[in-house]
């Protein structure tokens, strides 16, 4: 009876393990496909909700550094000015410390120490940003206003030419500070794709160039570098990435000005902080529109950033552990 | 020695130090901020802060027991929310993938979470706030989920992807089907790494403030899933850029908490579950 039972039973089996198959493989194919709907979804509505704003200031909405919702007049260069502007002084910080913290932890440091250490600087990572605001208000702004601003201003402010971008009142909050904040901020991302990549170059090339008689520092700047360079380039996008979209920390130190000056201590305005600051308060109809087309100027600005830093992150380590 | 060598030598000498010196600047940051998270929030760190609710500025005592509380609200459905579609996904990505709908959907979950939170912030507005007319905890709690879906997914593609191939063979040859193969033996195989990535993210959503300004926004007393309600860095943010001193310190140890929730996960989460897997960050 019970062989017969089994028998009778092996077609029907076979059939719904093929059922359980597909019904999982489609589960799960939802559950991919939601991830386009959300990406989707967020694009659909930066572009419907910012369509006030586009038809009532078209492209001189881009170019205007006018920036005042009481007159209806809204001009988004001074926030895409200060954003690029602290993100680049943001880079100019990180990426020399950065690369050169990478360079200690894959070529001198031994392996635990370097183990300890790049631990250490993801912990770093994982600080959220509003701490580093607290942090940068209540320290880094009192130490700029009393110490450093004035500092630059009597020694590179008395310079031609790169003197204008150290002039005027110290007020502690500013470019210059949130560009600070934000170096910082991106110094662990730019160490952790750096040392990646760097510990994929093949370990024949530095033992050939050792012996030829190049000193660690040749070996590791003539020969390791220029290998992972693309690696590296694409950890100072991803930090660049970062650093454009980053909202608590700048909000809490660049000044709030939503005007562009040539002074890096003066006080201005980024992107995500006037987001931040004044979404909540917009009222009327292109107000808040602005301030979409604000995040839809952004979201461009960083999709296009990241995609640029995973080809090249990809082109490295791949490069590396094929010829491995 | 020639004067070549010597000058070689010194210059070997001197960007080696360099590169030192920029790596303790680097670590030493993470101690510069928990050195002063500790000494300031510590100070102004009481009983009061856990249990009472906010109290208008000039008055004494009051604490953060409706943000700490509603911090846990919203990071804990926006968990129940992300996590499964981020694991699902994720499974989809390692187990099923179909060429080319594959790396799509790779793609847009490296997009998605490359996007700046405060226009996830945005997208949970339109969605969410406005059509319920008015800030909450649910508006709130669907921002973080969004930004932890793609975290999830990409973790538990990647630990997917490291269990071994002979395994599966061996679930497969016996005969089990290939979702009781993916239960059964791939799925616990990876259940550590994806634990740890799945911690992670929530450990990183739970520091966000910019999604939750205008979805959760804040609220002096108890929040809930349809009101507005308090998060612990919202409050860190409110408390830190108002003019009032005794506000202050409340940032200072609000601060401190949510430090000290964030380290911690962190830290459980890449000691004591993957012990030796390093977990790469997108």
């Amino acid at each position: 009876m019970a062989s017969q039972a089994v028998i009778a039973q092996a077609p029907v089996k076979k059939k719904t393990t093929q059922i359980g198959d597909i019904v999982a493989r489609w589960t799960v194919l939802v559950f991919a496909a939601s991830l386009l709907a959300i990406t989707g979804l967020l694009v659909y509505e930066l572009w419907i909700g910012s369509a006030a704003a586009r038809s009532a200031l078209g492209f001189g909405f881009l170019t205007s550094s006018e920036w005042n919702p009481v007159t209806d007049k809204f001009g988004a260069l001074p926030f895409i000015y200060g954003t690029v502007v602290t993100s680049f002084l943001a880079l100019l910080i990180s990426v020399p410390l950065g690369v050169g913290a990478a360079m200690f932890l894959s070529e001198l440091a031994p392996a635990g120490i370097s183990n300890a250490l790049t631990f250490v600087i993801e912990l770093l990572a994982a600080i959220p940003s509003v701490i580093y605001g607290l942090l940068a208000i209540f320290t880094v702004v009192p130490l700029m206003r009393t110490t450093v601003e004035p500092f630059l201003k009597h020694t590179l402010g008395l310079l031609p030419y790169i003197g204008a971008l150290f002039r005027g009142p110290a007020y502690g909050v500013g470019y210059l500070t949130a560009g600070m904040v934000l170096a910082i901020m991106t110094i662990p991302f730019v160490i952790s794709v750096s040392r990646e990549s760097l510990l994929a170059v093949p370990r024949e090339q530095r033992e050939a160039a050792l012996a030829l008689g190049a000193t660690r520092w040749e070996t590791t700047w003539q020969v390791v570098m220029p290998w992972a360079k693309l690696g590296i380039f694409g950890s100072v996008f991803l930090g660049l990435a970062r650093a454009l979209g980053e909202t608590m920390a700048v909000t809490m130190v660049i000044g709030n000005d939503p005007s562009i000056h040539a002074s890096l201590l003066a006080p201005g305005y980024s992107i995500a902080a006037v987001i931040a600051n004044e979404f909540s308060e917009a009222g009327g109809a292109i107000y808040p529109a602005a301030l979409i087309e604000l995040g839809l100027v952004l979201f461009f600005l960083t999709i296009v950033i990241n995609a640029a830093a995973r080809i090249m992150i990809m082109a490295t380590t791949s490069k590396g552990s094929k010829r491995v | 020695m020639s004067k070549r060598l010597v000058w070689r030598k010194i210059v070997n000498g001197v960007m080696l130090t360099l590169t030192g010196v920029a790596t303790f600047a680097t670590v030493s940051v993470l101690f510069v901020i928990l050195g002063c998270l500790i000494y300031q929030g510590g100070k102004s760190l009481s009983w009061n802060f856990f249990t009472k609710l906010p109290v208008p500025t000039g008055q004494e005592g009051g604490g953060m027991a409706n943000a700490i509380v509603g911090s846990l609200q919203i990071v804990g459905l926006a968990a129940l929310i992300g996590i499964p579609i981020g694991f699902l996904a994720g499974v989809y990505l390692a187990e099923f993938e179909d060429k080319k709908f594959g790396s799509l959907v790779r793609y847009v979950a490296d997009l998605l979470n490359g996007v700046p939170s405060i226009i996830v912030g945005i997208l949970a507005f339109t969605l969410v706030v406005v059509p319920m007319h008015g800030n909450s905890g649910l508006a709130g709690s669907i921002a973080l989920a969004v930004m932890l879906i793609p975290i999830v997914t990409r973790q538990t593609e990647q630990f997917l992807r490291e269990v071994p191939l002979a395994l599966r063979e061996a679930a497969l040859a016996l005969g089990a089907s290939k979702w009781k193969m993916i239960a059964t033996v791939a799925v616990p195989a990876g259940s550590k790494g994806i634990l740890t990535g799945m911690i992670l993210g929530v450990a990183r959503i739970s520091g966000e403030s910019a999604p939750l300004l205008f979805t959760a926004a804040i609220n002096q007393y108890w929040g809930g899933l349809t009101e507005p309600t308090a998060s612990l860095p919202v409050m860190i943010y409110k408390y830190a850029t108002s003019p009032f001193d005794d506000w202050h310190s409340q940032a200072w140890a609000a601060g401190l908490v949510l430090i000290g929730m964030v380290l911690t996960a962190n830290i459980l989460a890449r000691l004591v579950l993957a012990k030796g897997v390093s977990v790469p960050r997108g």
